[in-house]
């Protein structure tokens, strides 16, 4: 228990604060981009059934194609922010000490962003004209 | 103040103390097939920049892709993101308030396994077809 020397309530100490210190923006965040994957999540198939097969020089043509790419850099940025969150969730679920958490939830922070960083870069140079 | 040790409170069981249900597999699968997805994304990273690599770093990922452990691969990666979209479909049913009657949540648990399984097989045959 925390000794209650400060002057603040209890009720002071936690308006504002849910046992997640931030509210229903993670909830909302998770399902935007569900809505978001799914829409892009059919496209990205589409493009995917579209590439299998094809030689190099097709499948650069196809990818470097603005609406092609636009819809590819959309479905990694939407992909990222959702997967990052959906982790966070297990992390926290199944990783108890407190040390150990905040290591492995930010690692999944890193992870998310090396993945999104790296398609994106891949997938403008291809636009860009390789 | 004197420590006080907290009494053993009961915890509520785990997983592996209820009988398996429908309703419990396809919540255990979407989070599994989440999971996949996560890791997963490291090859669809790996075959972007190989793509951006040149020709012969994407002839090289299109062989390794193309081989049977790369399209068996594929194949569970393309069943979990179907999977794991379905099961977000549910999700929303859940989000407006819907589909909380037993029946109703069994059905769409088994719907979604069928679902997605249909689907998985249909993106195949579509994408073998039109190689």
């Amino acid at each position: 228990m925390l000794s209650n020397s400060s002057m603040r309530t209890p009720l002071g100490r936690v308006r504002g604060l849910g046992s997640a210190k931030s509210g229903t923006g993670h909830f909302w965040l998770q399902r935007v981009t569900a809505v978001s994957n799914l829409i892009l999540t059919i496209i990205f198939i589409g493009i995917v059934i579209a590439l299998v097969g094809r030689p190099y020089p097709a499948a650069v043509a196809l990818l470097s194609n603005p609406l092609v790419a636009i819809l590819m850099l959309l479905f990694t940025l939407s992909a990222c922010i959702h997967m990052r969150l959906g982790m966070q969730v297990i992390i926290e679920d199944y990783v108890h000490n407190e040390g150990t958490k905040i290591l492995a939830v930010m690692a999944n922070t890193f992870f998310a962003i090396a993945i999104g960083a790296a398609s994106v870069y891949a997938v403008l140079k291809l636009s860009f004209g390789g | 103040m004197a420590e006080v040790k907290p009494a053993a409170r009961p915890l509520s069981p785990h997983l592996q103390i209820y009988r398996w249900s429908w309703t419990m597999a396809m919540s255990v699968a979407h989070r599994v097939t989440g999971t996949g997805l996560y890791l997963g994304t490291v090859l669809i990273a790996a075959w972007l920049v190989a793509a951006a690599s040149g020709p012969a770093a994407f002839d090289t990922a299109q062989a390794i892709a193309g081989s049977f452990l790369g399209r068996l691969v594929l194949f569970l990666y393309s069943f979990s993101l179907i999977h794991h979209m379905v099961g977000g479909l549910r999700h929303f049913v859940w989000d407006m308030g819907k589909g909380y009657e037993p029946e109703t949540r069994m059905n769409m648990a088994k719907f979604s396994l069928v679902a997605s399984v249909s689907l998985t097989v249909l993106v195949w045959i579509v994408a073998l077809v039109l190689r």
